[in-house]
């Protein structure tokens, strides 16, 4: 079964179609590509995916059950910016998602309990490269640390999906290349099923298992605004491991159309 | 040549140009009034240092015959105490108001009009209804600095709160928060520098509301001291008196800096 599922859904802002009749299931352990020009409707699919918004019509379905419009623990997110906390430092806002879930009123953990999450957090901090940066504040973290450390803070709370928006938008370009392999391990490493907005094909084709483009499939030039964007393009790539799906048939011709876009 | 918008001071020199015109004042201050001394001796508009200081410190070193106190002393500990309980609860309910207005819609939607409409009421205009609800006592004086600045504060506060960044809201209910989570551990540490600062801004015009106050209705207080000797043209005590709450006011604002960049390093790094 899928473990995320959309089932024919429209979102309308007024009388403005962002997205029509999007179908599609996502299966567990892929790691999903979203491209398409700008307006075309990613964010507002991702925005869906994590619960920020709700269908107009259709569907949500995570493990089967109708995705509640608010964001949860259950969906983990990186955004391009803003995703960290600049009042904690970097081992605090690990511990944030330990500390939410068991000191729901002081939000501080005391004696074994803490002691627990304090090295799960270390582990993990480790574990993308900011181990030695433990007691910093962000504002004093590069800005690929920074995205490390909402990684790794996303992590720990052991997400069923992570969403990724644009992430690596705002770094630079050796610094991505350092990301996308960071990335590709802790994707390997926890099992995890990833959807990621991106700008960039060769990034979308190099970290996806499968890779989508969004568009509109129709025009109208009187009334642009009348018609949504859809999932136009859907490719499976099965030549990476970590894919616990076969990959459903592509035609091989859809490759090339969607480079030269 | 150099652009004129190019050139920096130095660090001492920078000092030096800022205490120059504070100099100018104080040295065009003496020959005026030494110029009007010499014309007439018993001039009661520009008194010379050595007036003031006389003066003054008779309201220092002796007591009150009437109350046993030492005149600035029971007027600055009557005006502190007033501002001090005004300032007090205008930033908790500040705090607490904007917290609610700034994180939760539903809120925001109830009180945030509400609080449009209070602000734009001219707080001296309403002093009136606070002698007459209140009476005459502190509770008038206390309630005129709240209602002076508490408006102002919850706006400024709900709408930087509202202001933070959504992708942090949403990030914090990912990790499990829920919205008093969320308003505690997110908004509410965010929120505090923000309120010293707002609390700096906003000391002036409490100081404004308190003099005006007191100088309306008081038995003791700075505001009512300097009107009370306005009515002798006591230059000699009036203008000492506002150096005092300058002073006052200077040392309050330094304390509320130094107070931020201790407790929240975290907010200063990029100013570093």
């Amino acid at each position: 079964m899928a473990l995320m599922s959309f089932r024919n859904v429209w979102v309308e802002y007024g009388d403005k179609i962002v997205l029509e009749r999007v179908s599609l299931d996502i299966h567990e352990g892929s790691f999903v590509s979203i491209i398409g020009p700008s307006g075309a409707g990613k964010s507002t699919f991702l925005r869906l995916a994590l619960g920020q918004e709700g269908p107009t019509k259709g569907e949500v379905l995570l493990g089967g059950e109708p995705l509640r419009p608010e964001p949860g623990p259950d969906r983990g997110v990186v955004f391009q910016r803003y995703s960290v906390f600049p009042h904690l430092t970097v081992l605090q806002n690990v511990l944030f998602g330990s500390e939410c879930a068991q000191a729901p009123f002081l939000g501080k953990l005391f004696g074994s309990k803490r002691r627990q999450a304090r090295e799960e957090s270390a582990e993990m901090l480790a574990s993308v490269g900011l181990g030695d940066s433990l007691n910093v504040y962000p504002a004093q973290l590069s800005g690929g640390m920074q995205q490390r450390l909402a990684i790794a803070q996303a992590l720990i709370k052991r997400p069923r999906v992570l969403l990724l928006d644009e992430p690596f938008g705002a770094l630079d370009p050796g610094i991505r290349m350092d990301m996308h392999a960071l990335v590709t391990d802790v994707w390997k490493a926890h099992g995890l099923t990833i959807l990621m907005v991106t700008h960039d094909l060769k990034e979308a084709f190099a970290l996806g298992t499968r890779v989508m483009a969004f568009d509109k499939r129709r025009h109208d030039p009187q009334a642009p605004h009348r018609f949504g964007a859809t999932a136009v393009y859907d490719v499976t790539l099965d030549r990476k491991e970590g894919a616990n799906r076969p990959s459903e048939s592509v035609p091989d011709a859809a490759l090339p159309a969607l480079g030269s876009r | 040549m150099i652009r004129l918008i190019n050139l920096h001071p130095t660090r001492g020199s920078g000092v030096l140009l800022g205490v120059l015109p504070l100099l100018l004042i104080l040295l065009f201050y003496t020959g005026a009034s030494a110029a009007r001394h010499a014309e007439n001796t018993s001039d009661k508009l520009l008194p010379t240092f050595s007036q003031m200081v006389e003066s003054t410190g008779a309201l220092v070193t002796r007591t009150d015959p009437t109350t046993g106190d030492i005149p600035l002393v029971a007027d600055t500990s009557a005006s502190l105490t007033r501002l001090g309980i005004g300032l007090a609860i205008a930033t908790g309910s500040a705090l607490v108001l904007g917290l609610v207005i700034g994180t939760l819609p539903l809120i925001r939607s109830t009180l945030g009009p509400l609080v449009g409409v209070i602000a734009v009421i001219p707080p001296i205009a309403v002093l009136p209804i606070l002698f007459i609800t209140f009476g005459l006592g502190e509770a008038s004086k206390i309630a005129l600095v709240v209602i002076g600045i508490m408006p102002a504060m919850i706006r400024d506060l709900s709408a930087f709160i509202a202001q933070l960044p959504q992708e942090q809201i949403i990030k914090a209910q990912t990790l499990g928060a829920n919205s008093w989570q969320v308003m505690m551990r997110v908004a509410l540490p965010q929120a505090l520098p923000r309120l010293i600062s707002i609390v700096r801004l906003q000391l002036g015009a409490a100081w404004v509301f308190l003099i005006a106050a007191e100088a309306i209705a008081a038995d003791v207080g700075l505001g009512y001291r300097i009107f009370l000797v306005r009515r002798y043209m006591s230059m000699d005590i009036i203008l000492p008196y506002v150096a005092w709450i300058s002073l006052l006011a200077i040392i309050m604002d330094y304390a509320l800096v130094r107070l931020s960049r201790i407790a929240f390093a975290w907010a200063h790094e990029g100013a570093r």
